[in-house]
């Protein structure tokens, strides 16, 4: 399972083009690559982000991400897949996190996709101090996540642990 | 001994990322070990005084209040992830 996915968490910025390339090396039998890219955003309603910090949990994201990586991979047949997350302090425009998805046809790569991410959203231990023209916050989780990773009615862990 | 790990604004309020407890033998779940562990200190207290809005982990996986705990385990408290 883990030979499929690739999972990276890491200070360091990623290149897509490399990690597309990387991905596409891996063999002949895709039809389909889908990549997602999440970015730190300079605006969230009134307030201007001047940095964005992310914390999080090491030996329980290395856990989350291959677990939640191998369901992605059972639920949509995914040839490979690639998740690559950030922490540490980010700047508005800066990519947060990476996910590729390759399957032998256009709406598994779409959906499993969708699908890590909105896992990857409630599930993976990560959370983020906003700082901005507010002052410094730590980013409350949203419940239009929760609802999103819902809709695939997870079959083992709820979002968030609830 | 439990390891106990704080992240996030449970970190900032407790004042410190990680403690080595003993808690009592008839401390056996998630709910006895936050009971008990709300009463170390004023800090702890106000970290915990809400359990609905903290998540829990133990040995890295999401738990329950009813989750059992014994010794060597290690628990982690925190927010709501805000990952992606």
């Amino acid at each position: 399972m883990d030979e499929m996915a690739h999972i990276r968490v890491q200070k360091d910025p990623f290149d897509v083009a490399q990690e597309l390339a990387a991905l596409q090396k891996k063999g002949a039998d895709m039809g389909a690559l889908v990549s997602f890219t999440g970015l730190v955003r300079e605006f969230d309603d009134d307030r201007r982000i001047t940095k964005l910090t992310l914390e999080h949990y090491p030996a329980m994201t290395k856990r989350q991400l291959h677990a939640i990586a191998a369901e992605a991979e059972a639920r949509f047949s995914l040839v490979h897949c690639r998740v690559i997350h950030r922490f540490g302090p980010l700047h508005p425009g800066d990519p947060i996190v990476l996910v590729i998805t390759a399957a032998r046809h256009r709406k598994a790569a779409f959906e499993g996709a969708e699908f890590l991410m909105d896992w990857l959203k409630t599930k993976a231990p990560f959370w983020k101090k906003e700082e901005s023209s507010n002052g410094s916050q730590w980013v409350a989780a949203q419940e239009s996540d929760d609802l999103a990773a819902q809709k695939w009615t997870a079959p083992t862990v709820k979002p968030n642990g609830q | 001994m439990i390891t106990c790990l704080y992240f996030a604004w449970v970190r900032e309020r407790i004042g410190c990322d990680e403690e080595s407890l003993s808690p009592p033998s008839e401390v056996g779940n998630l709910h006895q070990f936050l009971d008990w562990l709300s009463r170390k200190s004023a800090a702890h207290a106000h970290a915990l005084s809400d359990p609905t809005i903290l998540r829990f982990a133990i040995n890295q996986d999401y738990a329950t209040m009813d989750s059992p705990i014994k010794k060597g385990d290690e628990v982690a408290i925190f927010p709501p992830v805000t990952g992606g």
